[in-house]
């Protein structure tokens, strides 16, 4: 389908290391990592979105988080949160 | 024998000893002479053999009243002093024997408290004595409780002779009486318990009402969540209350029942498809972070230096495999969402012709087009409407024209010419939105090679056509005989339409003629201008100045034209067949145009009339034709199609954006009014040389 072949354009992307969609608990559902990590992934930025998503909210409630990025030294994880979902995008931005 | 007997004897004697040892015990007095006897006749065989004189040595003995048990020299610890002290006097006081005794002094408490009992006893006994010829059975309850037996054994002992007791007793009662001890030998005492019955313990429970745990949090934004769903809640009952049709609610609930059925087959995987467009932007953004940078940010700080010339800085680079032999043959930007533009892909090459392809771009997302719709015939040109910014119309090489809804995530287009529905018979070189007629129907013009110029209006999904002009070259009408008039067609190229006088149109032929048309005039053209010696590739009004518009032509030239004024007014030449020219949205006298050879040229006349202020090679490879270029309404970037299929955005160099300078005294104005004024005294220059030669 079209989000298959979005997900694998992702994936082939320059410096991409790893994607994993995560349902509404925080558990993994599909992922391009090994397990342990991504499990790992998965439950810390899963209480990280619903936080930022909460505080964003709280200022505005008509307001909504529409993604998250986190840039550290050695990659950026990327983190779309959707009704049900969470993409989770760890990239190399520099190579 | 002698010891045999001897030993005999001491054993038989020594329990003799032994015997008389108990004895004595018993007889002090009787056995001493025996015993005395027996000491001297006996001797143990373990004795010590001493000598007489050792046994007649004297021992003194000393008696003391010194405790020999006791510890004759006491050492305790003294934490004052931290070392061990002795203790001078050591208690010499040895115990033998203790008892406790339980005699208690007549003066104190306790003694005394007894001795008022006894009183007490003694006074009811006295009472309970008096009666007891008459009443001996309730005696023996009742006194048993306050005698503690006493005279309970008295009754039990002597209940034959009670007659005689109880006058003994009475004579006895008149003196104090003395309470008869108990002993342990012979006091009984009776006691009798009745049966207890067993308890029982009825309980009855009931079942408990069931339980769950429930918890939540109560941020400001959830309870903003819960207003609007009962917000909508309310809008819906609203709904169904005004379409009150219990067979459309049946049917309704039937679909709705479908729905969820087959929401919940379908892959979750499709629920992610924002998310993943998101995240594909962003990861793009990272990957092409500099050009996004640059894109926002960078202006050439050489442009200072760099008198009246400017740049294309090079940006982003668009390219899809689908489409990679396949020429760009039409660029557009979407004039609502200013980050999406349109790219249409054929063959200019008549000999090769396959398919096409329609690929809409965002610059955030420059790996991957948004929207791919793929056609059998390549396409030539393409319109986004400026109202509905989803529509795309499209027109074919094969001479149709369709439409495609973007909203619509089909692969087909929504609306299609067909044979019968008057498509052209060659292919369609131009197609131009138009406002939309008085019946609301959307509306569009195409030009093509057949020499037609047809507007196509789309009336209850149908296109419909009709033919506008039919484009005559003059001179060429020869009269057959039977009055028939022949004529040959011209063939339009490009046409465009004036900003503000909406009947009026320009149309380019592939004979380098340039014709201004009225909508209204089917027949006849308003004016012709002699433009080039080669097709006309692009007509096009300026945008701000009413009466001036450019053409280019493979003839290498572009040609800047007042439409009252036959002859241009600015002629400039190239070294190449141009393939496009493009006015700038932002300023009256800067323009665009782009060669085969594959440079951009970019011309300021407020600058300079006769060069270009930017002539740069923008494709790679010199092969590349440049095809199309198309100015974006607000960013200062331009797009650049060429004939492999690669769209470059490129952006523009301070120098090309030069805005009017501020006089002094005077506010900047901005606005088409400086423009068109900006244009007219250039315009009057030439004029004026003109007028003089």
């Amino acid at each position: 389908t079209e989000v298959e072949e979005t997900l694998k354009r992702i994936q082939s992307h320059k410096g991409v290391i790893g994607t994993m969609v995560v349902n509404a608990e925080g558990i993994p559902i599909r992922t391009t990592l090994d397990n342990s990590t991504t499990v790992q992934y998965a439950g810390l930025l899963h209480q990280l979105t619903m936080k930022a998503r909460s505080t964003v909210r709280d200022i505005d409630p008509q307001n909504d988080l529409t993604f998250l990025r986190i840039r550290s030294k050695k990659h950026e994880i990327m983190v779309a949160p959707d009704k049900e979902y969470l993409l989770i995008v760890i990239q190399n931005p520099c190579e | 024998m002698p010891p045999k007997q001897t030993r005999r004897q001491s054993i038989s004697v020594g329990r003799g000893t032994k015997k008389r040892e108990e004895d004595s015990g018993t007889e002090v007095g009787e056995g001493t002479e025996d015993w005395i006897q027996s000491k001297a006749a006996v001797r143990p065989p373990d004795q010590l053999e001493l000598t007489d004189a050792e046994l007649k040595e004297e021992f003194t003995r000393i008696l003391t009243a010194n405790n020999p048990h006791a510890p004759q020299n006491i050492v305790r610890y003294s934490f004052k002093e931290g070392t061990y002290k002795p203790i001078g006097f050591v208690d010499q006081l040895a115990v033998h024997f203790t008892q406790v005794g339980n005699l208690i002094p007549k003066d104190s408490d306790e003694g005394r408290r007894q001795h008022y009992r006894e009183e007490l006893t003694a006074g009811s006994q006295d009472s309970a004595k008096v009666v007891i010829s008459e009443t001996e059975n309730l005696e023996e309850d009742e006194e048993p409780k306050e005698l503690e037996a006493e005279a309970g054994s008295q009754v039990d002992e002597t209940a034959a002779g009670i007659p005689e007791k109880v006058t003994e007793e009475s004579v006895e009662t008149m003196q104090p009486k003395e309470r008869k001890l108990t002993n342990k030998f012979n006091f009984s005492e009776r006691a009798s318990q009745t049966l207890n019955n067993r308890l029982r313990d009825r309980e009855c429970q009931m079942e408990p009402p069931p339980r769950t745990n429930f918890s939540a949090t109560a941020n400001q934004w959830e309870i903003y969540d819960a207003y609007v769903e009962e917000l909508e809640k309310q809008e819906k009952t609203k709904e169904k209350e005004k379409a009150k049709m219990p067979v459309a609610k049946k049917t309704g609930k039937m679909a709705m029942r479908k729905l969820t059925s087959m929401e919940s087959q379908s892959d979750d995987i499709t629920k992610v498809s924002q998310a993943a467009k998101i995240v594909e932007r962003m990861v793009n953004q990272n990957t092409y972070d500099d050009i996004a940078q640059d894109f926002k940010y960078y202006e050439d700080a050489a442009d200072e230096y760099r008198d009246q010339e400017g740049t294309l800085l090079p940006l982003w680079k668009f390219q899809n495999d689908k489409a990679k032999r396949l020429a760009v043959t039409a660029l557009c930007w979407n004039p609502k969402y200013r980050d999406l533009f349109a790219v249409g892909h054929g063959s200019y090459d008549f000999m090769k012709q396959s398919r096409g392809m329609l690929l809409l771009y965002s610059m955030k997302n420059p790996s991957f087009p948004e929207y791919i719709f793929s056609s059998d015939s390549g396409i030539m040109c393409l319109d986004i409407h400026v109202d509905h910014p989803y529509l795309v119309v499209v027109g074919h090489y094969d001479g149709n024209v369709a439409i495609y809804n973007l909203k619509k995530p089909q692969s087909q287009p929504s609306f299609r010419s067909t044979a019968k529905s008057g498509k052209h018979t060659d292919p369609v070189w131009q197609v131009k939105w138009q406002k939309d007629d008085m019946d609301q129907n959307l509306n569009f013009f195409s030009v093509s090679s057949d020499g037609r110029i047809v507007s196509w209006t789309l009336v209850k999904s149908e296109l419909v056509h009709t033919d506008v002009i039919k484009l005559k070259v003059e001179g060429s009408t020869t009269e057959v005989s039977e009055g028939l008039q022949l004529y040959t067609v011209g063939c339009g190229t490009a046409f465009d339409f004036h900003k503000e006088i909406d009947y009026l149109f320009l149309v380019g032929t592939e004979e380098g003629k340039i014709y201004k048309c009225s909508k209204s005039y089917s027949s006849q053209f308003l004016d012709t201008y002699d433009a080039h010696n080669m097709a006309v590739d692009a007509v096009s009004w300026n945008p701000y100045h009413t009466k001036v518009f450019m053409s280019c032509s493979s003839d290498w030239t572009v040609k800047i034209w007042d439409h009252t004024i036959k002859t241009p007014m600015f002629i400039y030449d190239l070294n190449s067949a141009v393939g496009d020219v493009a006015w700038a949205p932002y300023s009256s006298t800067v323009f665009a145009a782009v060669t085969t050879d594959g440079k951009a040229h970019v011309f300021d006349l407020a600058v300079n009339k006769y060069e270009a202020i930017c002539n740069q090679p923008v494709v790679a490879r010199k092969k590349n034709k440049i095809t199309h270029v198309q100015f974006n309404p607000i960013h200062p970037i331009i797009i650049v199609g060429d004939d492999r299929g690669h769209v470059t955005c490129l952006k523009l160099s301070p120098n090309l954006r030069k805005m009017p300078k501020e006089k002094k005294g005077q506010e900047v104005q901005k606005g088409p009014a400086v423009e068109i004024a900006k244009l007219d005294k250039l315009l009057n220059l030439v004029r004026e040389v003109k007028t003089k030669t």
